[in-house]
């Protein structure tokens, strides 16, 4: 059991008392009851998990909550506010980013946090020239999104919702 | 008002203020936050206990001994529970009584659950379900098909349609061809697994949230096993994270154990499977072998088809019986068979019971047929193209195998000539094969293949749903139906109705979740009907209630009952308007119901399954997909380059969620047909049981060069709309994506195109390549290469 303090979608949370074996995942949802993040194999290969730590993005079931102390932590429930949905997440509603649902959350911080990566110049697979800055393309955003699985295969319409926010044509 | 009597093709359509608007998905504005709950997002009932499965460890066995002694005192465990706990019967079989709950003396497949452990958190659970000691007295186990076809068990009976004599036929016949195809099975992989919550009520009573296509059957089961009448369960689901037929039956299992532990604990249980046991313990789409034998005439049209259908089943019935029927159905696709067996084997084997999935059977035997297709095509030197126009039902010959008349063939073959030349097939098809003359390591493929997909439940009584509909006083209205939303946006798509019917704004139509106790004795949401049975049941449910409301309104303004039109959140007649709200409250004030059930049962259906003739079908929807591939003959890495489709929807109830169904089926089937791969080993334990080593399509997948479009047809049949059902249809326009690889293979190693079994691994390819002249392609590219400086 340890202690442990981070911030949370802006508000600093104290966990008095978490076993260190508890998956960030595990913490969100059961500790602070943040449902927004979804469980979908619990194994980092998914991407239902993903949350962005001081702004890059993890899969919150393969790192553990005491790992995050001092960590800024955004989740699905962090990104906007019903009445200012964060662009991201009214691209997905115009695009129809989903089906079921369950992957959205992981997608929509997925996505902000790549369009932040090209942006960074953090190159990927697909990058062709390493001296350059990555190019905003389909390629690259398809590449960076196939962490994130959508059983629903809404996978056109997600790179869509990016490209519109990206302000390019996918 | 068109009357309801009144074919709604035979008057112009009355513009439309909801239903064809390409609306967002019911949900949409929740999934974006991720504030739509699923189950396991729900606020746990206090006490909530946490349940886990130990497992039996071999396929096939008697168990001799079971300690749990050890799971027992684990600290935090409140209870174990055996097949000798469950106050009813250990039956969670759907129909045959087959499987058990909880295995009792025999284990029937590798994983099968011995018992429960029901403890305060979930990791407590988990941990000590490993600590018991489970013995068994292993036996020899039949894993693959072939394994199960020698064997010779089968759960159930073999059945075939027959017309003539297929064997002299094909035997007379100018040419002939025989073959044989392995067909994979498919992980459905939802994103949300199996779960369930159940809470024990007063007296005997238990609430199920279950995450289910059949909250009816859950019921029913549930009851079942607690030995209560049906009446005191009540099954809820508001919306499942994807389903894809794997909720259909196989939700029930973990349902009924939720049920039983809080029956004998007296406190709410959760069951959610993690993803490994989920896996590893739920059925998957039925892996089949298909043998063939046809013959055919100089211009490649099938004079007869002997064609063997062999399914691994599992170790249950469980539906079995539909998906075999339903690849029977589709091993014509679009072609006439003039002689024809279709034969079915159900063969038993010791592994997880395999289930409905997306296109139920369908997609496996129209693989088949249209492999055969390209068989004939390949022996003749014929684009296959041209082999399907010639074998496609026209006019005399549309008869299907199974007795119902093909009437609208000419809108799928209007269909295929639309997409040959919107996605410029001949011309592609001319630059390709000069591409691969000179080109000896990548080897293009292209094809384009046709979907005619069969809309009903085959079991006659599926065909039925209910709806119950309120109108409240301040005109709001609540809207329930038999039907399940899983992501496909049915719930849309029927609100839609419902406001259009009132003619009301759609916010001001609740959605609310799928209940027993609301609309009970629902068939599943399967079999792409959702739409059309819901749509129907709730548009008949709100037209009692607006006609009481007419006759109120009617009263009121002095004017015949017909002059009343409800628009715009009005009642309207003349110059006289009544905002809806305050018709329903004179409404109510004259003590007129504003409630209304509404059922709906598929007209002329009729199937005769002894004799294998009828009409199981109330029309069909149509598709075609062209796709263009790559295959590197060295690695059979494979790249699909473009795919253009064309589906037929009917008049789109909702075009944006119906081009998402069309997106995702084709991808769906796109991952059946090419990266997923069931792997099991010899004593029947799946080896692929985590997308770590179980490959789904994501988004790099898709096709660079994807261009979906919806054929502009109204349904013939008398729909919701005019609408067609589009939840499994387009899975099969996957099979252009296979047939396209295949034909990459034929390009690269002439008459080995038809040995490529599914799915198209890389694996696959090379092996259907088979031996490869490294020297001669490398020492050819060189050549190439010298030639163009």
């Amino acid at each position: 059991m340890m202690k442990l303090s981070f911030e949370v979608n802006g508000t600093p949370c104290d966990l008095a008392e978490i076993d260190t074996r508890t998956t960030l995942l595990d913490a969100l949802r059961e500790h602070l009851r943040l449902t927004g993040t979804k469980k979908g194999c619990d194994h980092g290969q998914c991407g239902a998990c993903t949350v962005l730590v001081n702004g890059t993005r993890i899969n919150s079931c393969l790192s553990l909550a005491v790992q995050h102390h001092g960590d800024r932590i955004t989740t699905i429930e962090g990104l906007g506010t019903p009445g200012a949905l964060h662009p991201m997440q009214a691209a997905f509603v115009r695009h129809d980013g989903y089906q079921c649902g369950y992957c959205t959350p992981g997608q929509i911080c997925s996505a902000v946090a790549v369009l932040a990566e090209i942006e960074a110049g953090v190159p990927s697979h697909v990058t062709a020239d390493l001296g350059a800055a990555p190019p905003l393309t389909n390629l690259e955003i398809r590449e960076r999104m196939s962490g994130n699985i959508c059983r629903c295969g809404a996978y056109s319409n997600i790179v869509d919702a990016m490209a519109e926010v990206a302000g390019v044509k996918a | 008002m068109p009357r309801l009597d009144m074919p709604e093709s035979c008057v112009p359509e009355p513009p439309l203020r909801h239903v064809r608007q390409p609306l967002p998905h019911d949900s949409a504005r929740l999934h974006v936050q991720g504030a739509a709950p699923y189950i396991d997002d729900l606020p746990e009932p206090r006490g909530t206990l946490h349940l886990a499965v130990g497992r039996a460890a071999v396929a096939r066995g008697t168990i001799v001994t079971l300690d749990l002694s050890a799971v027992k005192a684990f600290p935090g465990v409140v209870a174990v529970i055996t097949a000798a706990d469950i106050p009813g019967a250990n039956d969670i079989a759907p129909t045959l009584a087959d499987e058990p709950m909880l295995a009792e003396t025999h284990v029937i497949y590798h994983g099968q659950p011995v018992f429960a452990v029901a403890a305060e958190t979930r990791d407590a659970a988990r941990r000590a379900a490993r600590l018991a000691t489970i013995e068994i007295d292993a036996e020899p186990a039949a894993i693959t098909i072939d394994q199960g076809l020698a064997r010779g068990e089968r759960v159930l009976p073999d059945y075939a349609f027959v017309e003539g004599d297929p064997g002299a036929v094909i035997a007379a016949s100018s040419d002939q061809m025989t073959g044989t195809m392995h067909i994979g099975g498919q992980e459905h992989f939802y994103l949300e697994g199996q779960i369930a919550l159940a809470s024990p009520g007063e007296s005997g009573a238990m609430l199920v949230h279950a995450s289910t296509q059949h909250p009816s059957e859950v019921q029913e089961i549930v009851a079942r096993v607690l030995g209560v009448p049906e009446a005191f369960v009540t099954c809820e689901i508001r919306r499942m994270g994807g389903a894809f037929g794997g909720k259909e039956t196989q939700g029930s299992q973990w349902a009924a154990i939720a049920a039983v532990a809080a029956r004998l604990t007296g406190r709410p249980c959760k069951l959610r499977l993690d993803r490994d046991d989920d896996m590893a313990l739920t059925g998957k789409r039925h892996d089949f072998r298909a043998d063939w034998s046809v013959g055919f005439d100089a211009d490649g049209r099938i004079t007869a088809l002997d064609l063997m259908l062999a399914a691994r089943c599992g170790c249950s019935a469980d539906c079995s019986a539909g998906v075999v029927d339903r690849a029977m159905f589709h091993a014509d696709n679009t072609y006439f068979l003039p002689a024809f067996r279709i034969d079915t084997r159900r063969v038993r084997t010791d592994t997880v019971s395999n289930t409905a999935f997306r296109g139920f059977g369908g997609p496996q035997g129209m693989l088949a047929i249209e492999r055969v297709i390209d068989a004939i095509a390949r022996r003749l030197g014929r684009d296959p193209l041209d082999v399907r126009k010639a074998n496609f039902y026209s006019e005399g010959r549309h008869v299907t195998p199974y007795g119902q008349t093909v009437e609208d063939f000419s809108t799928g073959l209007a269909l295929i000539e639309e997409l040959e030349r919107t996605s410029d097939y001949r011309a592609r098809r001319a630059a390709i094969t000069s591409f691969n003359e000179t080109s000896p390591i990548l080897k293009r493929g292209l094809a384009l293949t046709p979907v005619k997909f069969g809309i009903s439940f085959t079991l006659t009584p599926l065909n039925q749903a209910g709806a119950l509909v309120h109108v409240y006083r301040d005109g709001s209205v609540h809207l329930n139906h038999g039907g399940t939303e899983m992501g496909q946006g049915l719930f849309q798509k029927v609100a839609q109705v419902a406001a259009e019917e009132f003619g009301i704004a759609l916010e001001r139509v609740r959605i609310t979740p799928t209940s027993t106790d609301k609309v009970p004795n629902t068939a599943p949401t399967a079999a792409s009907s959702g739409s059309d049975l819901n749509g129907m049941a709730v548009q008949i449910a709100s037209r009692t209630i607006k006609a009481r409301m007419a006759a109120v309104a009617a009263e009121t303004f002095g004017v015949p009952v017909e002059d009343v039109v409800f628009r715009d959140d009005h009642v309207v007649a003349g110059n006289r308007r009544l905002e809806f709200g305050e018709l329903a409250k004179k409404a109510h004030a004259a003590r007129v119901s504003l409630s209304s059930t509404g059922f709906y049962k598929t007209p002329d259906l009729h199937w005769d399954r002894a004799r294998g003739k009828g009409r199981p079908f109330f029309y069909y929807a149509w598709g075609a997909a062209c796709s263009e591939v790559t295959i590197d003959v060295t690695t059979g890495e494979t790249k699909v380059l473009r795919v253009d489709i064309l589906h037929d929807v009917g008049r789109s109830l909702n075009p944006a969620l119906d081009i998402g169904q069309i997106e995702g089926g084709f991808v769906q089937g796109m991952g059946w047909l090419t990266t997923e791969e069931l792997v099991y080993d010899a004593a029947g334990r799946l080896l692929t049981h985590a997308p770590s080593t179980y490959k789904i399509p994501v988004s790099s997948d898709v096709p660079a060069d994807f261009r979906v479009a919806l054929f502009d047809d109204e349904n013939r049949a008398d729909t919701i709309y005019r609408s067609k059902a589009v939840g499994e249809p387009p899975l099969m326009l996957a099979i252009s994506v296979f047939s396209a690889i295949a034909d990459a293979v034929e390009a690269a190693s002439p008459g080995r195109g038809v040995l490529l079994d599914a799915p198209a691994t890389p694996e696959a390819i090379v092996t259907a390549i088979g031996p490869f002249d490294a020297a001669t392609a490398f020492a050819t590219l060189v050549s190439n290469a010298t030639s163009r400086t």
